[in-house]
C-alpha cells in the first residue's frame, strides 16, 4: 500500500508576534456589544480547554444577566496530563489573553478579572505582573474600567475545573458544585462569571483582528478553527503546535509519531486511547461526525510506541485520578481506588480477567453518577485501554 | 510578637480578613515556612475569626499546602505518564542516594524534601521537577545531582 504523506497545515496565528492589542482594544471597544458578541457566536469558536461549549454563547448568557458585579476569569490551571500549551501562550502571548479578557468584560459588564494560574507555573509571575502594568496602563488610555489580577493555585488537577475553581478562590477546598446553576449566573462569589480557557481568550484576539470569517475557513464543520496540540511521548518532536481541527489521527502520527505508534492518548488522563487500527477512523474536533469518531481534546496528544506496556500506562493514570479525585462524591473516590486496586489484582492473577469486565461496569456507574467531569471521564481512558489491549492488562 | 505571628500578622493585613484571601495567606505561610504548623494554622484562624477546621481543611485539600514539616529546599519530581516513560525512577533514585534519603522524607539538616508530583506540564521536556518554583527539565540522574549540588553548596 503507497500513501503520499501530506504535511498537516501548520497555522500561525495565536503565536504570531502582533503587537497591535491598543488598536485591536480600541476597535473592539467602539463596537456595540451584541456586534461583538455576534462576531464570537458566528466564529464558532468553542471552548479549548476541552470541554467545547460555545464562547460565544458564554459571553452572550452572561451579558444577559442583570446583576452589578461579575468577573472575567482566565483558567489558567492547566493540569490535564500531556497539556503544557496554556504556559506557552502566557509566556509569549499574554497581552493577547488580556486583550480578549477586556473585551469580554466590557461586553458583560465585569470591572474585575482573575487569571487562575496553577502553582507549578508560579514561575510565570513576574512576567505577567509585567505585562499586567503594561495593559493596565493601555486600558486607563482607552478608559475602560477593569483590572486583573493572578490569583495562584496549589497544586490541585480539579481546580481546573470551572467550579471548583471558584470554590478554591473563595479559599475552600476545591470541590466542584453541582450544576445547574452555570457559571454564566452564578459563579465566583456567586456572581455571574464568564470562565474561559487561556487559548479560548488568545483565540478571541484573534477572531477580533481578522473576523469571524477568517477564522471559520479554518477546521471544518462543527469543529472551527485552529487549536495548540501539545504533542509529547514517543515523537521525535515533541512540542507545542498550531493545527486546523478535524484532522485525522493518521494524518497526526505520520507526521508526529516516530514510525512504531501504537496508541495516541487525545485529551489526555481523561480523554481517550486510539489504538493503531482506528488512526484512520479517528478525527480530532468536536462532536459532528466525519467519517467516523471525532475526538475532543484540550490539545494534549500523547504518543506511545510498541515498546511501550498500556498496563504501565493506565495504571499511571488510575494513580493520578486515585490522588486527584476530590472525595466529595464516593463514585469518583471509591472507583477511582477500586479501578486501581482491580487492574493490579487482575495483572497479578488474584481476580480472573472477566473481573476487567466488572471494573467496565463501574466505570458505567462513575460516568453516570459521579457529581463532576473527572469522575465522569475515568470511564473514558479504562474503557478505551481495557477494551482495546485487554491481552496487556492479564499478562 | 514571634516571627510567625508577625508574618500572619502580616500577611492577614496585607490581604484582608475575607475568606477568599485565605489561599494566598496560606500561601505566603508556606512561601517563608514550607509547611503549615498546628500553630501557624490556628494563628491564622484567629486573625482571620474563621474556624481553625476551616483552615485545616483547605489546607489539607491542596498538595502544595504542605501540614508536615518541610525541607527549605522542597524538590517534587513528576511521576505522570510521560515523565514516567523518560527515566522519572532513575532520576528518584540519582536524588535518593545523593541526598541520602527516600522520597517524603527530609534530610537531617532540613535543606531538602524529596517528593513526587502530579503533572508538571513539561511533558515535551521529560523528566521534569520543581526545586520550590524553579522548574528543572530534561533531567538525567548527573544533571539532577549537578543541580542539587549547587543548592547543597550555597549558603
Amino acid at each position: 500500500m503507497t500513501t503520499t504523506k501530506k504535511q498537516l497545515h501548520r497555522i500561525d496565528l495565536i503565536f504570531k508576534n502582533e503587537q497591535d492589542c491598543k488598536e485591536i482594544l480600541r476597535n473592539a471597544l467602539a463596537r456595540s456589544n451584541q456586534e461583538v458578541i455576534n462576531e464570537m457566536v458566528n466564529s464558532g469558536l468553542k471552548g479549548r480547554g476541552g470541554a467545547g461549549f460555545p464562547t460565544g454563547l458564554k459571553w452572550k448568557l452572561t451579558a444577559e444577566q442583570k446583576v452589578d458585579e461579575k468577573f472575567v476569569i482566565c483558567n489558567a490551571d492547566e493540569g490535564e496530563p500531556g497539556t503544557f500549551k496554556d504556559r506557552e501562550i502566557l509566556t509569549r502571548v499574554p497581552h493577547k489573553v488580556l486583550s480578549g479578557m477586556a473585551v469580554c468584560a466590557k461586553i458583560i459588564g465585569a470591572r474585575k478579572g482573575y487569571i487562575y494560574l496553577r502553582g507549578e507555573y508560579k514561575f510565570l509571575v513576574p512576567n505577567l505582573k509585567k505585562e499586567l502594568r503594561r495593559f493596565h496602563d493601555i486600558l486607563d488610555e482607552l478608559g475602560l474600567d477593569f483590572r486583573v489580577e493572578i490569583f495562584m493555585g496549589s497544586g490541585a488537577y480539579i481546580c481546573g475545573e470551572e467550579s471548583a475553581l471558584f470554590e478554591s478562590m473563595e479559599g475552600k477546598r476545591g470541590e466542584p458544585r453541582n450544576k445547574p446553576p452555570f457559571p454564566t449566573e452564578i459563579g465566583y462569589l456567586n456572581k455571574p462569571t464568564v470562565i474561559n480557557n487561556v487559548e479560548t481568550l488568545a483565540h478571541s484576539y484573534t477572531i477580533l483582528k481578522y473576523g469571524a470569517k477568517k477564522f471559520r475557513e479554518l477546521g471544518v464543520k462543527d469543529s472551527r478553527g485552529s487549536k495548540v496540540f501539545s504533542v509529547s511521548g514517543d515523537t521525535p518532536i515533541p512540542g507545542i503546535y498550531e493545527l486546523e481541527l478535524g484532522m485525522s489521527v493518521q494524518d497526526f502520527v505520520d507526521d508526529f509519531g516516530d514510525g512504531d505508534t501504537k496508541a495516541v492518548q487525545v485529551g489526555g488522563a481523561s480523554g481517550f486511547l486510539v489504538p493503531r487500527k482506528r488512526f484512520g477512523k479517528t478525527s480530532i474536533g468536536y462532536q459532528g461526525k466525519l467519517t467516523g469518531i471525532s475526538l475532543p481534546t484540550g490539545g494534549s496528544m500523547m504518543i506511545f510506541n510498541s515498546s511501550r506496556s498500556m498496563y504501565n500506562v493506565l495504571n499511571n493514570y488510575l494513580d493520578f485520578f486515585e490522588e486527584e479525585s476530590c472525595g466529595q462524591c464516593t463514585p469518583c473516590r471509591v472507583g477511582c481506588q477500586q479501578l486501581l486496586k482491580g487492574i493490579k489484582a487482575v495483572k497479578r492473577g488474584e481476580k480472573p480477567a472477566s473481573y476487567l469486565d466488572k471494573l467496565l461496569k463501574l466505570t458505567d456507574t462513575m460516568k453516570l453518577t459521579a457529581k463532576c467531569g473527572l469522575g465522569q471521564s475515568v470511564a473514558n481512558s479504562f474503557s478505551s485501554i481495557v477494551e482495546n489491549f485487554r491481552e496487556e492488562m492479564i499478562y | 510578637m514571634d516571627f510567625q505571628e508577625k508574618l500572619v500578622h502580616d500577611l492577614v493585613a496585607k490581604y484582608g480578613t475575607d475568606r477568599e484571601n485565605l489561599l494566598p495567606i496560606l500561601q505566603g505561610v508556606i512561601d517563608q515556612e514550607r509547611y503549615l504548623s498546628e500553630e501557624a494554622i490556628l494563628k491564622i484562624a484567629k486573625e482571620m475569626s474563621i474556624p481553625a477546621a476551616d483552615v485545616y481543611g483547605t489546607a489539607t485539600f491542596y498538595s502544595f499546602l504542605d501540614t508536615e514539616p518541610r525541607g527549605k529546599y522542597v524538590i517534587r519530581v513528576c511521576k505522570t505518564i510521560t515523565c514516567a516513560m523518560k527515566g522519572k525512577n532513575q532520576i528518584i533514585q540519582a536524588i535518593e542516594s545523593f541526598l541520602k534519603i527516600k522520597v517524603g522524607e527530609t534530610t537531617i539538616d532540613k535543606k531538602f524534601t524529596i517528593l513526587q508530583t502530579n503533572c508538571l506540564g513539561w511533558c515535551h521536556k521529560a523528566p521534569a521537577m520543581l526545586v520550590n518554583d524553579d522548574v528543572y527539565t530534561e533531567l538525567t540522574p548527573d544533571s539532577v545531582v549537578d543541580i542539587l549540588r549547587e543548592y547543597r553548596e550555597e549558603n
